[in-house]
Protein backbone atom coordinates (compact mmCIF):
# COMPACT_ATOMS: atom_id res chain seq x y z
CA UNK A 1 0.00 0.00 0.00
CA UNK A 2 1.47 3.36 -0.94
CA UNK A 3 0.94 6.71 0.68
CA UNK A 4 -1.93 7.55 -1.59
CA UNK A 5 -3.72 4.39 -0.60
CA UNK A 6 -3.39 5.14 3.09
CA UNK A 7 -4.47 8.74 2.95
CA UNK A 8 -7.47 9.86 0.96
CA UNK A 9 -6.53 12.55 -1.51
CA UNK A 10 -8.64 15.62 -1.09
CA UNK A 11 -8.84 17.57 -4.27
CA UNK A 12 -9.26 20.77 -2.26
CA UNK A 13 -6.41 20.03 0.17
CA UNK A 14 -3.89 18.07 -1.83
CA UNK A 15 -0.72 16.47 -0.56
CA UNK A 16 1.89 17.31 -3.14
CA UNK A 17 3.02 20.84 -3.90
CA UNK A 18 2.58 20.63 -7.68
CA UNK A 19 -1.01 19.63 -7.32
CA UNK A 20 -1.52 22.23 -4.66
CA UNK A 21 -0.33 24.94 -7.02
CA UNK A 22 -2.50 23.52 -9.73
CA UNK A 23 -5.57 23.38 -7.57
CA UNK A 24 -4.99 26.85 -6.25
CA UNK A 25 -5.24 28.03 -9.84
CA UNK A 26 -8.39 26.10 -10.51
CA UNK A 27 -9.94 27.23 -7.26
CA UNK A 28 -9.18 30.77 -8.24
CA UNK A 29 -10.97 30.15 -11.52
CA UNK A 30 -13.86 28.79 -9.48
CA UNK A 31 -14.06 25.84 -11.81
CA UNK A 32 -12.49 22.56 -10.75
CA UNK A 33 -10.03 20.02 -11.89
CA UNK A 34 -9.98 17.13 -14.30
CA UNK A 35 -8.42 13.84 -13.29
CA UNK A 36 -7.25 11.74 -16.19
CA UNK A 37 -6.44 8.18 -15.18
CA UNK A 38 -3.88 6.06 -16.90
CA UNK A 39 -3.05 2.66 -15.48
CA UNK A 40 -4.54 3.71 -12.16
CA UNK A 41 -2.32 6.78 -11.86
CA UNK A 42 -4.36 9.97 -11.75
CA UNK A 43 -3.08 12.97 -13.64
CA UNK A 44 -4.58 16.31 -12.89
CA UNK A 45 -5.26 18.90 -15.56
CA UNK A 46 -6.18 22.46 -14.65
CA UNK A 47 -9.31 24.07 -15.93
CA UNK A 48 -8.94 27.52 -17.41
CA UNK A 49 -10.93 30.65 -16.51
CA UNK A 50 -13.89 29.55 -18.58
CA UNK A 51 -13.97 26.09 -17.03
CA UNK A 52 -12.44 24.35 -20.04
CA UNK A 53 -9.57 21.89 -19.84
CA UNK A 54 -6.38 23.50 -21.09
CA UNK A 55 -4.93 20.22 -22.38
CA UNK A 56 -7.21 18.82 -25.10
CA UNK A 57 -5.70 15.34 -24.62
CA UNK A 58 -7.60 15.06 -21.37
CA UNK A 59 -10.86 15.43 -23.23
CA UNK A 60 -10.17 13.16 -26.19
CA UNK A 61 -12.96 10.90 -25.10
CA UNK A 62 -15.39 8.78 -27.03
CA UNK A 63 -18.10 9.07 -24.45
CA UNK A 64 -18.80 10.69 -21.15
CA UNK A 65 -21.35 10.49 -18.39
CA UNK A 66 -22.38 12.68 -15.48
CA UNK A 67 -22.79 11.96 -11.78
CA UNK A 68 -25.35 13.89 -9.73
CA UNK A 69 -25.77 13.25 -6.02
CA UNK A 70 -27.51 14.17 -2.78
CA UNK A 71 -30.34 16.34 -4.06
CA UNK A 72 -32.16 16.14 -0.67
CA UNK A 73 -35.43 17.47 -2.07
CA UNK A 74 -37.49 18.42 1.00
CA UNK A 75 -34.60 19.83 3.03
CA UNK A 76 -35.43 23.41 4.01
CA UNK A 77 -33.00 24.48 6.72
CA UNK A 78 -30.54 27.36 6.82
CA UNK A 79 -27.76 25.48 5.01
CA UNK A 80 -29.93 25.61 1.86
CA UNK A 81 -33.57 26.70 2.12
CA UNK A 82 -34.19 25.80 -1.54
CA UNK A 83 -32.53 22.58 -2.81
CA UNK A 84 -35.04 22.53 -5.70
CA UNK A 85 -33.37 25.62 -7.09
CA UNK A 86 -29.82 24.24 -6.73
CA UNK A 87 -30.82 20.90 -8.32
CA UNK A 88 -32.27 22.91 -11.20
CA UNK A 89 -28.95 24.75 -11.58
CA UNK A 90 -27.15 21.39 -11.70
CA UNK A 91 -29.58 20.08 -14.32
CA UNK A 92 -29.14 23.24 -16.41
CA UNK A 93 -25.39 22.71 -16.23
CA UNK A 94 -25.75 19.18 -17.60
CA UNK A 95 -28.08 20.39 -20.38
CA UNK A 96 -25.52 23.06 -21.28
CA UNK A 97 -22.62 20.59 -21.71
CA UNK A 98 -21.15 20.85 -25.21
CA UNK A 99 -21.71 17.13 -25.75
CA UNK A 100 -24.74 15.27 -24.43
CA UNK A 101 -23.68 12.72 -21.79
CA UNK A 102 -24.31 9.07 -22.70
CA UNK A 103 -25.94 8.50 -19.35
CA UNK A 104 -26.34 10.03 -15.90
CA UNK A 105 -25.80 8.43 -12.49
CA UNK A 106 -27.64 9.67 -9.40
CA UNK A 107 -25.83 8.37 -6.33
CA UNK A 108 -28.67 8.70 -3.85
CA UNK A 109 -30.45 10.90 -1.33
CA UNK A 110 -32.77 12.05 -4.06
CA UNK A 111 -35.16 13.11 -1.28
CA UNK A 112 -34.62 14.23 2.30
CA UNK A 113 -37.45 12.35 4.04
CA UNK A 114 -38.73 9.88 1.40
CA UNK A 115 -42.09 11.64 1.21
CA UNK A 116 -44.15 10.90 -1.92
CA UNK A 117 -44.28 14.62 -2.75
CA UNK A 118 -40.49 14.85 -2.50
CA UNK A 119 -40.04 11.92 -4.89
CA UNK A 120 -42.57 13.57 -7.23
CA UNK A 121 -40.80 16.94 -7.20
CA UNK A 122 -37.42 15.31 -7.80
CA UNK A 123 -38.77 13.21 -10.68
CA UNK A 124 -40.38 16.29 -12.27
CA UNK A 125 -37.03 18.12 -12.19
CA UNK A 126 -34.82 15.18 -13.17
CA UNK A 127 -36.88 14.27 -16.22
CA UNK A 128 -35.49 17.41 -17.88
CA UNK A 129 -32.06 15.74 -18.00
CA UNK A 130 -30.99 14.93 -21.55
CA UNK A 131 -30.01 11.27 -20.92
CA UNK A 132 -31.21 8.19 -19.05
CA UNK A 133 -30.62 8.46 -15.30
CA UNK A 134 -29.51 5.37 -13.33
CA UNK A 135 -30.19 5.54 -9.60
CA UNK A 136 -29.04 4.03 -6.33
CA UNK A 137 -30.83 4.88 -3.08
CA UNK A 138 -29.38 6.92 -0.23
CA UNK A 139 -30.48 6.30 3.36
CA UNK A 140 -32.73 9.38 3.09
CA UNK A 141 -34.65 7.54 0.34
CA UNK A 142 -35.58 4.71 2.72
CA UNK A 143 -37.40 6.72 5.41
CA UNK A 144 -40.96 5.86 4.36
CA UNK A 145 -42.99 3.46 6.49
CA UNK A 146 -42.18 0.65 4.09
CA UNK A 147 -38.45 1.24 4.66
CA UNK A 148 -37.52 1.98 1.04
CA UNK A 149 -40.71 0.68 -0.62
CA UNK A 150 -41.45 4.03 -2.29
CA UNK A 151 -37.96 4.22 -3.78
CA UNK A 152 -38.06 0.62 -5.02
CA UNK A 153 -41.53 1.05 -6.54
CA UNK A 154 -40.25 4.01 -8.50
CA UNK A 155 -36.67 3.03 -9.34
CA UNK A 156 -36.32 -0.65 -8.48
CA UNK A 157 -37.89 -2.25 -11.54
CA UNK A 158 -35.64 -4.93 -12.99
CA UNK A 159 -33.18 -4.70 -10.08
CA UNK A 160 -32.16 -7.37 -7.59
CA UNK A 161 -32.56 -7.39 -3.80
CA UNK A 162 -32.86 -3.85 -2.46
CA UNK A 163 -32.18 -2.29 -5.85
CA UNK A 164 -28.75 -3.45 -7.06
CA UNK A 165 -28.07 -4.08 -10.77
CA UNK A 166 -25.50 -3.82 -13.53
CA UNK A 167 -25.47 -2.80 -17.18
CA UNK A 168 -23.03 -2.15 -20.03
CA UNK A 169 -22.58 1.06 -22.00
CA UNK A 170 -19.86 1.90 -24.53
CA UNK A 171 -17.83 -1.09 -23.40
CA UNK A 172 -17.86 0.00 -19.74
CA UNK A 173 -19.47 -2.31 -17.16
CA UNK A 174 -21.54 -0.27 -14.67
CA UNK A 175 -22.40 -1.80 -11.29
CA UNK A 176 -24.98 -0.20 -8.97
CA UNK A 177 -24.50 -1.31 -5.36
CA UNK A 178 -26.85 -0.55 -2.47
CA UNK A 179 -25.52 0.03 1.07
CA UNK A 180 -28.31 1.89 2.86
CA UNK A 181 -30.40 -0.99 4.22
CA UNK A 182 -30.13 -3.08 7.41
CA UNK A 183 -27.93 -0.77 9.45
CA UNK A 184 -26.64 -2.45 12.62
CA UNK A 185 -25.88 -0.64 15.89
CA UNK A 186 -22.30 0.56 16.07
CA UNK A 187 -21.44 -0.67 12.58
CA UNK A 188 -20.75 1.02 9.26
CA UNK A 189 -23.01 0.50 6.27
CA UNK A 190 -23.12 -2.96 4.69
CA UNK A 191 -23.70 -4.54 1.30
CA UNK A 192 -24.67 -7.89 2.81
CA UNK A 193 -23.92 -11.48 1.82
CA UNK A 194 -26.66 -11.69 -0.84
CA UNK A 195 -25.39 -8.65 -2.72
CA UNK A 196 -21.75 -9.76 -2.49
CA UNK A 197 -22.71 -13.19 -3.88
CA UNK A 198 -24.60 -11.48 -6.71
CA UNK A 199 -21.56 -9.26 -7.42
CA UNK A 200 -19.22 -12.25 -7.63
CA UNK A 201 -21.63 -13.88 -10.07
CA UNK A 202 -22.08 -10.69 -12.10
CA UNK A 203 -18.31 -10.24 -12.52
CA UNK A 204 -17.84 -13.81 -13.76
CA UNK A 205 -18.75 -12.75 -17.31
CA UNK A 206 -16.68 -9.54 -17.26
CA UNK A 207 -13.16 -9.72 -18.71
CA UNK A 208 -10.34 -8.13 -16.72
CA UNK A 209 -9.71 -5.61 -19.52
CA UNK A 210 -13.24 -4.19 -19.28
CA UNK A 211 -13.35 -0.79 -17.57
CA UNK A 212 -15.64 -0.95 -14.54
CA UNK A 213 -17.60 1.82 -12.88
CA UNK A 214 -19.12 1.00 -9.49
CA UNK A 215 -21.56 3.50 -8.04
CA UNK A 216 -23.10 3.43 -4.59
CA UNK A 217 -24.33 6.00 -2.06
CA UNK A 218 -22.15 5.64 1.06
CA UNK A 219 -18.42 5.47 0.30
CA UNK A 220 -17.41 1.86 -0.36
CA UNK A 221 -14.15 2.44 1.53
CA UNK A 222 -13.89 3.60 5.12
CA UNK A 223 -13.43 7.30 4.73
CA UNK A 224 -14.14 8.34 8.33
CA UNK A 225 -15.30 5.67 10.73
CA UNK A 226 -16.41 7.93 13.64
CA UNK A 227 -19.04 9.46 11.36
CA UNK A 228 -20.01 6.14 9.79
CA UNK A 229 -18.60 7.23 6.42
CA UNK A 230 -17.74 3.80 5.12
CA UNK A 231 -18.99 0.34 4.16
CA UNK A 232 -17.96 -2.43 6.52
CA UNK A 233 -17.93 -5.25 3.96
CA UNK A 234 -16.92 -2.93 1.10
CA UNK A 235 -13.42 -4.45 1.15
CA UNK A 236 -14.92 -7.76 0.03
CA UNK A 237 -16.38 -6.04 -3.05
CA UNK A 238 -13.09 -4.19 -3.63
CA UNK A 239 -11.16 -7.48 -3.45
CA UNK A 240 -13.28 -8.83 -6.32
CA UNK A 241 -12.42 -5.76 -8.40
CA UNK A 242 -8.64 -5.77 -7.97
CA UNK A 243 -7.88 -7.91 -11.02
CA UNK A 244 -9.54 -5.41 -13.36
CA UNK A 245 -7.39 -2.92 -15.26
CA UNK A 246 -9.56 0.13 -14.67
CA UNK A 247 -12.04 0.49 -11.83
CA UNK A 248 -13.73 3.72 -10.81
CA UNK A 249 -15.82 3.77 -7.63
CA UNK A 250 -18.23 6.71 -7.41
CA UNK A 251 -20.05 7.65 -4.21
CA UNK A 252 -22.11 10.45 -2.70
CA UNK A 253 -23.29 10.82 0.93
CA UNK A 254 -20.56 13.14 2.23
CA UNK A 255 -21.39 16.20 0.10
CA UNK A 256 -17.79 17.02 -0.80
CA UNK A 257 -15.10 15.80 -3.18
CA UNK A 258 -12.65 13.32 -1.71
CA UNK A 259 -10.58 10.96 -3.81
CA UNK A 260 -8.03 8.22 -3.33
CA UNK A 261 -6.27 5.74 -5.57
CA UNK A 262 -5.45 2.16 -4.66
CA UNK A 263 -3.73 0.19 -7.43
CA UNK A 264 -6.03 0.32 -10.45
CA UNK A 265 -8.98 1.43 -8.39
CA UNK A 266 -9.92 5.10 -8.10
CA UNK A 267 -12.38 6.06 -5.37
CA UNK A 268 -14.19 9.33 -5.80
CA UNK A 269 -17.04 10.93 -3.90
CA UNK A 270 -19.01 13.76 -5.49
CA UNK A 271 -20.40 17.01 -4.22
CA UNK A 272 -24.13 17.10 -3.62
CA UNK A 273 -26.57 19.59 -5.07
CA UNK A 274 -28.25 20.49 -1.74
CA UNK A 275 -25.91 21.51 1.10
CA UNK A 276 -22.25 21.08 2.12
CA UNK A 277 -21.00 19.00 5.05
CA UNK A 278 -17.81 19.51 7.04
CA UNK A 279 -14.57 17.78 6.12
CA UNK A 280 -14.04 14.58 8.14
CA UNK A 281 -13.19 15.33 11.76
CA UNK A 282 -13.29 19.12 11.39
CA UNK A 283 -16.58 19.45 13.27
CA UNK A 284 -18.16 17.62 16.21
CA UNK A 285 -20.74 16.01 13.92
CA UNK A 286 -21.39 15.58 10.21
CA UNK A 287 -24.59 17.67 9.79
CA UNK A 288 -25.40 20.37 7.23
CA UNK A 289 -22.76 23.11 7.12
CA UNK A 290 -24.04 26.64 6.72
CA UNK A 291 -21.87 28.85 4.53
CA UNK A 292 -22.59 32.42 3.41
CA UNK A 293 -25.49 32.30 0.93
CA UNK A 294 -23.41 33.81 -1.87
CA UNK A 295 -20.81 31.05 -1.35
CA UNK A 296 -23.20 28.08 -1.33
CA UNK A 297 -22.85 27.17 -4.99
CA UNK A 298 -19.08 26.87 -4.57
CA UNK A 299 -19.80 23.87 -2.34
CA UNK A 300 -22.33 22.17 -4.61
CA UNK A 301 -21.68 20.54 -7.93
CA UNK A 302 -21.67 17.69 -10.39
CA UNK A 303 -19.05 15.28 -11.71
CA UNK A 304 -18.42 14.63 -15.38
CA UNK A 305 -16.63 11.37 -16.24
CA UNK A 306 -14.99 10.89 -19.63
CA UNK A 307 -13.74 7.65 -21.11
CA UNK A 308 -11.55 6.90 -24.06
CA UNK A 309 -12.31 3.61 -25.71
CA UNK A 310 -9.51 1.16 -26.43
CA UNK A 311 -7.21 2.58 -23.78
CA UNK A 312 -8.83 2.80 -20.37
CA UNK A 313 -8.42 6.19 -18.86
CA UNK A 314 -11.47 7.67 -17.21
CA UNK A 315 -11.27 11.36 -16.48
CA UNK A 316 -13.21 12.79 -13.58
CA UNK A 317 -14.12 16.44 -13.79
CA UNK A 318 -15.74 18.03 -10.76
CA UNK A 319 -17.42 21.35 -11.30
CA UNK A 320 -19.27 23.52 -8.85
CA UNK A 321 -22.64 25.15 -9.47
CA UNK A 322 -21.12 28.61 -9.81
CA UNK B 1 -54.30 17.99 60.06
CA UNK B 2 -51.00 16.22 60.59
CA UNK B 3 -52.68 12.88 59.97
CA UNK B 4 -54.16 14.13 56.73
CA UNK B 5 -50.75 15.39 55.55
CA UNK B 6 -49.22 12.05 56.45
CA UNK B 7 -51.95 10.33 54.45
CA UNK B 8 -51.20 12.49 51.40
CA UNK B 9 -47.48 11.77 51.70
CA UNK B 10 -48.21 8.08 52.02
CA UNK B 11 -50.38 8.16 48.89
CA UNK B 12 -47.65 10.03 46.99
CA UNK B 13 -44.99 7.54 48.06
CA UNK B 14 -47.10 4.56 47.17
CA UNK B 15 -48.00 5.91 43.74
CA UNK B 16 -46.59 3.78 40.95
CA UNK B 17 -43.57 5.35 39.32
CA UNK B 18 -45.13 5.09 35.85
CA UNK B 19 -45.89 8.74 36.19
CA UNK B 20 -42.20 9.52 35.63
CA UNK B 21 -41.17 10.94 32.29
CA UNK B 22 -37.66 11.48 30.98
CA UNK B 23 -36.57 13.38 27.89
CA UNK B 24 -33.63 12.43 25.69
CA UNK B 25 -32.31 15.10 23.34
CA UNK B 26 -30.98 14.12 19.93
CA UNK B 27 -28.42 16.74 19.03
CA UNK B 28 -25.17 16.85 17.02
CA UNK B 29 -25.62 13.17 16.10
CA UNK B 30 -25.73 12.13 19.77
CA UNK B 31 -28.33 10.94 22.26
CA UNK B 32 -28.22 13.08 25.40
CA UNK B 33 -27.93 11.62 27.91
CA UNK B 34 -26.40 8.62 26.21
CA UNK B 35 -26.78 6.46 29.33
CA UNK B 36 -29.90 6.52 31.43
CA UNK B 37 -31.07 4.74 34.60
CA UNK B 38 -34.82 4.81 35.14
CA UNK B 39 -37.37 3.00 37.33
CA UNK B 40 -39.86 0.60 35.78
CA UNK B 41 -42.79 2.39 34.18
CA UNK B 42 -40.81 5.40 32.98
CA UNK B 43 -41.90 6.99 29.74
CA UNK B 44 -38.85 8.07 27.74
CA UNK B 45 -39.37 10.69 25.03
CA UNK B 46 -36.73 11.35 22.40
CA UNK B 47 -36.80 14.75 20.69
CA UNK B 48 -34.78 15.45 17.55
CA UNK B 49 -33.04 18.83 17.74
CA UNK B 50 -30.84 18.19 14.69
CA UNK B 51 -31.40 19.51 11.18
CA UNK B 52 -31.09 15.94 9.92
CA UNK B 53 -33.63 13.17 10.51
CA UNK B 54 -32.79 10.46 13.02
CA UNK B 55 -34.52 7.35 14.33
CA UNK B 56 -34.64 5.52 17.65
CA UNK B 57 -34.27 1.76 17.19
CA UNK B 58 -33.86 -0.82 19.94
CA UNK B 59 -31.09 -3.24 18.98
CA UNK B 60 -33.41 -6.26 19.17
CA UNK B 61 -36.24 -4.45 17.41
CA UNK B 62 -38.35 -4.19 20.59
CA UNK B 63 -39.23 -0.66 19.48
CA UNK B 64 -38.37 1.36 16.42
CA UNK B 65 -39.46 4.90 15.61
CA UNK B 66 -40.10 6.20 12.14
CA UNK B 67 -37.90 8.97 10.77
CA UNK B 68 -37.92 11.91 13.19
CA UNK B 69 -37.50 15.22 11.40
CA UNK B 70 -36.39 18.35 13.27
CA UNK B 71 -38.65 18.84 16.32
CA UNK B 72 -40.34 15.44 16.00
CA UNK B 73 -40.50 13.17 19.04
CA UNK B 74 -41.02 9.52 19.87
CA UNK B 75 -41.91 7.89 23.19
CA UNK B 76 -41.63 4.43 24.71
CA UNK B 77 -42.77 3.27 28.15
CA UNK B 78 -40.35 0.84 29.81
CA UNK B 79 -42.51 -1.64 31.74
CA UNK B 80 -39.95 -4.43 32.12
CA UNK B 81 -36.69 -4.20 34.07
CA UNK B 82 -33.54 -4.81 32.09
CA UNK B 83 -30.90 -3.18 29.94
CA UNK B 84 -31.92 -1.73 26.59
CA UNK B 85 -29.50 -0.68 23.87
CA UNK B 86 -30.69 1.47 21.04
CA UNK B 87 -29.24 3.31 18.04
CA UNK B 88 -30.18 5.54 15.13
CA UNK B 89 -30.99 3.27 12.20
CA UNK B 90 -29.74 5.97 9.81
CA UNK B 91 -26.52 6.79 11.66
CA UNK B 92 -25.65 3.56 13.47
CA UNK B 93 -22.65 5.14 15.17
CA UNK B 94 -25.21 6.94 17.39
CA UNK B 95 -25.73 4.66 20.39
CA UNK B 96 -27.74 4.92 23.60
CA UNK B 97 -28.34 2.72 26.64
CA UNK B 98 -31.16 2.58 29.17
CA UNK B 99 -31.11 0.53 32.37
CA UNK B 100 -34.59 -0.06 33.79
CA UNK B 101 -34.76 -1.17 37.42
CA UNK B 102 -37.56 -2.03 39.91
Amino acid sequence: MDIQAKHPLRTDAPLNPDRRTLLKCSAWAGAGVIWALSGGIPRAFALDDTGNVSDPKALASTFHFVQISDSHIGFNKEANPDPVKTLQVAIDKVIALPKRPSLILHTGDITHLSKPAEFDTAAQLLKALPSTVHYVPGEHDTLDEGGGKLYLERYGKGTKGNGWYSFDDHGVHFIALVNVFNFQAGHEATLGADQLAWLADDLRAVSSSTPIVVFTHIPLWTLYQPWGWGTEDGDQAIAMLRKYGSVTVLNGHIHQVIQKVEGNITFHTARGTAYPQPAPGTAPAPGPMTVPADQLRNYLGITDVRATQGEHPLALIDSTLV
Amino acid sequence: MKARLLAVVCVLLSMPVWAQEVKVDIKAFMFGPKDLNVPVGTKVTWVNDDEIPHTVAETHKLFRSGALDTGDSYSWVFNTPGEYEYFCALHPQMLGNIVVSQ
